[in-house]
């Protein structure tokens, strides 16, 4: 286990965002979380990545307790994510953008590195420009980018293929699989298709509370999953 | 590289050019050269940072008043590196404090504290001269045998100073440190989940920022020989924030052409008509509207990418 949440809590008012939710990651996975809009996604990786406080409950990561560090602490130890809502630096160049990330990891040689990580998504030629000019779906894959830059042992996606093109969809796919199993990947997404295809495992989440959690097929054929969100 | 060479030529400039600067304008130069280094204190803070502070006025009178009270009874070569530490721990001090707010809330309480620190030198009048300040005596303004009373001196020295700020100036933006500083400003919660903690570097930068406001008073107070309240008054912490509007926020010569072509806007308009508080406004309508992004920010957008 690379990460094991007990009890995991955090309402908002009344409401009942995340509530009592066990959940463990195994090293070297591709970990699919899926579920309805407002399911508590987003709040429930916010938890683990440290944007949000926990209010109950406790995360080990790789044997340590990390439930009161900081977000920045944990990404320290290894913990990437990249924003639902696409978050990087418009006004600074691409290469820039991704030098923060090489930067951070530590690099011997910050261009030659930070040059590398480009190439690996193939933005290379776009070095130069502006982020915020770049198309919709090459900012995607910037903030991807920069995720796999800090070389995390656990990178959380969430929703990465949203209004992205069929053709970067597949080169996406691809991606993900090039870095497991030595990172960890925590995948939401609502395109089933991806899901099925990349996911050694998915957990159902549905009004703040785990569903269902195993194997694509297994999930595939829950009733409860099918009712609740598959839709029949 | 190319950089690097822009920078010590300016440097070079200034040295080469008090051979043909008259008296009047020698002494000017002098005093635009230390105020420029607070300028680019305050440009760390704001123009790469994005902490938009309104009391740096409270770290410039830290430094002034360390120095100057000291200099009482110690040797300037000592009362000078007390200044500066006087305005780094300033802003340290407030920055534990005042940076657990940001935008507006941040602005209000720098200028609180600026407000506090202002009240304290009248309040202290025994010791601080209150409202009237205090003069140096010319002995206590000597600085490791030069003698800061008089013009050639204290040009050198406020050069020496000046060249110093603008070269570590330089260093720090182009180092791993200045990039996290404007990522903090670009994107602070990016920064965050990249690994970066946002109030450490905010604090680091603030100190920094403080540092330099801190040099420049104590050296103002040694070279200009007079300590005064004034230098604590809301208009010190809104000054440097006009010089690097002016000279372009987030580029290492914009506060000193800000500072400079705001000193000399002022003198001159103020010899043909008293309202020179007018020209000046006038001048930053102008700024806002034709060149939001200042002297050198505005040549940076028009081709040189590279100005660092
Ligand atoms: N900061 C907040 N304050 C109040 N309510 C919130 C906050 N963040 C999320 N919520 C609510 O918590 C619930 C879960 O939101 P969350 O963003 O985690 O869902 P999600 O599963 O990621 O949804 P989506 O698929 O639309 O991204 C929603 O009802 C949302 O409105
Ligand atoms: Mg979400």
């Amino acid at each position: 286990m690379i990460l094991e949440a007990r009890g995991l809590t955090r309402h908002f008012g009344g409401l009942r965002a995340i509530h009592a939710v066990d959940f463990d990651l195994t090293q070297g996975e591709i970990h699919a979380l899926i579920g309805p809009n407002g399911a508590g996604k987003t709040t429930f990786v916010g938890l683990l990545s440290g944007r949000i406080p926990v209010e109950a409950g406790t995360i080990r990561f790789a044997g340590d307790d990390i439930t009161r560090l900081p977000a920045h602490r944990r990404v320290r130890l290894g913990i990437a994510y990249t924003f639902q809502i696409t978050s990087i630096y418009p006004r600074l160049s691409v290469h820039d953008n991704l030098a923060l990330a090489v930067q951070q990891r530590g690099a011997a040689d910050l261009g030659r590195e930070t040059l590398a990580a480009l190439e690996r998504v193939g933005l290379a030629g776009r070095a130069a420009q502006e982020a915020g000019t770049l198309a919709y779906g090459h900012q995607r894959l910037l903030e991807i980018a920069m995720g796999l830059a800090l070389s995390p042992r656990l990178l959380i996606l969430d929703e990465p293929t949203q209004g992205l093109a069929n053709a970067e969809i597949d080169a996406f796919k691809a991606l993900v699989r090039s870095v497991v199993p030595e990172t960890t990947v925590l995948l939401i997404e609502h395109n089933m298709d991806v899901v099925m295809d990349l996911a050694d495992r998915i957990t159902v989440l549905n009004a703040g509370e785990v569903l269902a959690s195993g194997p694509p097929a297994q999930i595939r054929a829950n009733e409860a999953v099918q009712t609740a969100y598959l839709g029949g | 590289m190319k950089a690097l060479a822009l920078h010590l030529a300016l440097i070079g400039a200034l040295l080469a050019v008090q051979v043909v600067l008259p008296p009047y304008h020698y002494t000017n130069v002098a005093r635009v050269m230390v105020l420029a280094v607070y300028a680019m204190g305050y440009n760390i803070a704001f123009g790469y940072t994005g902490l938009l502070s309104l009391g740096h006025a409270l770290f410039f009178a830290a430094g002034m008043y360390a120095t100057g009270l000291a200099v009482h009874s110690a040797p300037a070569l000592l009362a000078l590196p007390l200044g500066m530490l006087a305005g780094a721990a300033m802003a340290l001090a407030v920055g534990l404090l005042a940076l657990r707010t940001a935008g507006v809330a941040f602005m209000i309480v720098t200028l609180m504290f600026a407000q506090a620190g202002y009240l304290t030198i009248l309040y202290y009048g025994p010791v601080t001269g209150g409202d009237e300040g205090f003069v140096l005596a010319r002995e206590a303004r000597m600085l490791a045998g030069l003698d800061l009373s008089a013009d050639g001196p204290r040009y050198l020295t406020a050069l020496a100073i000046f060249g110093v700020a603008l070269l570590a100036n330089l260093a720090l933006v182009r180092s791993g440190f200045g990039r996290v500083m404007v990522a903090m400003r670009e994107n602070e919660e990016r920064s965050r989940m990249l690994g970066y903690d946002p109030f450490r570097t905010k604090l680091i930068a603030l100190t920094l920022s403080g540092l330099y406001s801190g040099t420049a008073g104590a050296a103002y107070a040694l070279m200009f020989g007079y300590v005064g309240a004034s230098f604590a008054a809301i208009q010190y912490s809104i000054l440097p924030l006009l010089w690097v509007l002016l000279g372009g926020a987030g580029t290492v010569l914009g506060p000193f052409f800000g500072a400079l072509l705001m000193f000399y806007l002022i003198d001159l308009s103020s010899s043909v008509t008293d309202a020179s508080n007018l020209v000046v406004g006038v001048a930053l309508l102008v700024l806002v509207l034709f060149a939001p992004k200042g002297i050198l920010g505005t040549i940076r957008e028009r081709g040189a990418r590279w100005l660092p």
